[in-house]
């Protein structure tokens, strides 16, 4: 079964995407923080990240550049998922090794659509 | 706005005339399926239409509540391999055959333009191939030809099938909308066409495409609608059907989704 981590300090947000990634037959974590993330993929990577800009204690940005640093953390295929929609803002995401990108507000659809494109979901 | 319980009743209503599951988190798409039908009924808006709907029950008018929000979502790349496999080899294979002329593509039934503008976007980022093919789009509905040619899309529409390193290489953000670069709109030429008109001429085009309409017409309008398509092909050209789309006994398949006239096929084999 395909793993995938979700990094959000909401947990509504945590909720949604719970659900529709058990709804495509992934197996679901969830992280609050940029930290939390990285202790879980550390201890294992997942094979995708629906991964937040703005957080506390370490946020998005940090967190992606960190785990593309760590053994392994080429991996994951990484998809910002956050409120941000400027276009500068989506390609500095891309430039910094995110592989996908989600404006919210988003649903199922959305985000079947980019697992299925980055080739995690049929 | 419409009302949560408003949405729900245009879900309920769809659920139990046509089977049709509808999210009524996405109110967005509720409302821009109902706006057309609701300005066609001669209200002033989604809401209005909806509420006088619940009120008065019209029959005919559920109906066409119910047949707007069956229309497939329009989606850019939609089943993206089509896309890969036309620009990877049938385009340029078309592009050789022709010599030095155009290869002519015409993309019916386009909609709001997300297909068209997939291909577009995809000629664009292939070196040498943009120059060498004419892109022609139409469709039944002047009020999606407009849109379309805008190429204005909301937040909602980029994100349906169009990867993020397409969206910043070809899109600007207006306001809360994201708008194509006029580069690659310029790429396409735009006509209202109703297929089931007679179109004369034909032959003229090297590649076809009509994705999804034939699954939705009646038994006669299919076979006319397919011959027409058939003979707008020049020769050697193909036809590009949607993945539930089936043409019948009248054309060879060539290829995912991608067909050639029977005749031509089997004397070039």
């Amino acid at each position: 079964m395909k793993t995938c981590l979700v990094v959000d300090d909401s947990r509504v947000i945590r909720k949604v995407s719970r659900r529709i990634l058990e709804d495509l037959g992934f197996e679901v974590a969830e992280a609050s923080d940029g930290l939390e993330a990285l202790a879980w993929c550390s201890a294992v990577m997942p094979d995708a990240i629906l991964l937040d800009w703005r957080m506390p204690l370490m946020d998005g940005m940090e967190f992606l550049h960190r785990l593309r640093a760590e053994p392994g953390g080429a991996t994951p295929k990484v998809i910002f998922c956050t409120v941000e929609n400027e276009i500068e803002r989506i390609r500095e995401a891309l430039d910094a090794g995110a592989d996908e990108f989600i404006m919210k507000p988003f649903d199922g659809g959305i985000v079947a659509g980019k697992l299925c494109y980055l080739g995690l979901a049929a | 706005m419409i009302p949560p319980s408003d949405l729900a009743y245009i879900a309920a209503l769809c659920l139990e005339r046509a089977g049709l599951r509808v999210d009524t988190e996405r109110s967005y798409l509720i409302e821009s399926r109902m706006a057309p039908v609701a300005r066609r009924e001669g209200y002033e808006s989604a809401d209005a239409f909806i509420a006088a709907l619940r009120n008065r029950r019209d029959e005919r008018q559920g109906w066409a509540a119910v047949e707007a929000m069956a229309l497939p979502e329009p989606e850019f790349f939609r089943d993206h391999t089509v896309f890969e496999h036309l620009l990877g080899q049938v385009l340029p294979d078309l592009a050789r055959a022709r010599g030095g002329e155009p290869v002519r593509v015409w993309h019916t039934a386009c909609g709001t333009g997300q297909e068209v503008y997939s291909l577009a976007m995809m000629l664009a980022d292939t070196q040498g191939l943009e120059a060498r093919v004419e892109l022609f789009a139409s469709d039944l509905s002047e009020r999606a030809l407009e849109k379309a040619q805008a190429g204005l899309y909301s937040q909602f529409e980029v994100q349906r099938g169009l990867p993020a390193r397409m969206l910043v290489r070809h899109f600007e953000k207006v306001g809360e909308s994201f708008v194509l670069s006029p580069r690659v709109r310029q790429m396409v030429r735009w006509r209202r066409v109703n297929l089931m008109d007679d179109l004369g001429g034909g032959g003229q085009f090297d590649l076809v495409l009509c994705r999804g309409l034939l699954g939705q017409l009646a038994p006669q309008a299919h076979d006319r609608v397919l011959g027409q398509l058939t003979a707008a092909l020049a020769p050697g050209g193909r036809l590009v059907l949607g993945a539930k789309d089936r043409p019948g006994e009248t054309l060879a398949r060539v290829g995912p989704c991608l067909y050639g006239d029977r005749g031509a096929v089997r004397s070039a084999a």
